[in-house]
């Protein structure tokens, strides 16, 4: 029986990237924080998740295009700026948080296997 | 991973919050500049914004978008016109030109520019220590 690893860290591995990547997004929205005319962006994650779950390699994960999408804002601002720094610094934390856990669940999983390989 | 993309837009919004506080800083030094011709008169600076989509490195190419400063643009409000012949500097009619600045939307304006830089310093600092923990993965 071999040890995979991409297969040891499941899904966790994904969500780190995609992690990542969202964590750009907001970035931006929040460096656009007072740019005329910008529309705040975000990714819909559970649904990028689950579409990189059901493909055939299983953990590859397609964030091209269409799974971008525009933020409702609360409050449209006069200038067509959709960026609602609250929002966004909010969304940035709970990202942040959630990347930390995810980095906690692949270090456990790490563990794991160090555990196995040294057979104690 | 995208964490040097990230850098680069935190760093793109802090030199454009820096542009608009040199902005307000120089409005609201010049605020009082009296002059003798309208033509001569400073008047109120403003930079405009724009994004620009930040060059891929990898996946969700397009979705990065840093800020750039466009143009300083020149404000076009009525400059504000006193009648002061005692003036050193006033016309053959008596008049004395002075800017138009406003010190309240100027103040206002530096107070959120002040925030926004705070925004992208804290950006920046989550970024690192994401990327941090990162490299200790597995320890």
């Amino acid at each position: 029986m071999g040890i995979h690893f991409d297969k040891a860290l499941g899904v966790h591995a994904d969500t780190l990237r995609l992690r990542a990547d969202r964590t750009k997004i907001l970035a931006s929205n929040l460096a656009n924080e007072s740019t005329p005319g910008y529309q705040a962006r975000d990714i819909d994650f559970a649904a990028t998740l689950r579409q990189s779950e059901g493909g055939d390699s299983g953990l590859t994960l397609d964030t091209e295009g269409s799974d971008l999408m525009f933020r409702v804002p609360n409050h449209p601002s006069q200038d067509g700026n959709t960026v609602e720094l609250g929002v966004e610094q909010a969304e940035f934390s709970q990202n942040a948080s959630d990347f930390q856990t995810s980095l906690a669940f692949a270090s456990m999983k790490l563990k794991g296997l160090a555990k196995a390989i040294a057979g104690q | 991973m995208s964490f040097r993309a990230i850098s680069q837009i935190a760093g793109s919004a802090m030199t454009a919050q820096t542009t608009r506080l040199n902005t307000i800083s120089s409005n609201l030094a010049n605020a009082q500049s009296a002059s003798g011709s309208e033509a001569d008169t400073y008047r109120a600076r403003k930079p405009v914004f724009s994004a620009i989509a930040q060059p891929g490195d990898g996946g969700m190419q397009s979705a990065g978008a840093r800020v750039q400063v466009l143009d300083v643009v020149q404000s076009d409000e009525p400059l504000r016109k006193t009648y002061d012949p005692g003036h050193p500097l006033a016309n053959e009619k008596g008049e004395v030109f002075y800017p138009n600045v406003n010190p309240v939307a100027e103040m206002t304006d530096m107070l959120s520019a002040s925030r926004a830089f705070e925004t992208s310093v804290e950006v920046l600092g989550r970024a690192k220590a994401m990327q941090q923990s990162l490299l200790r993965l597995g320890e």
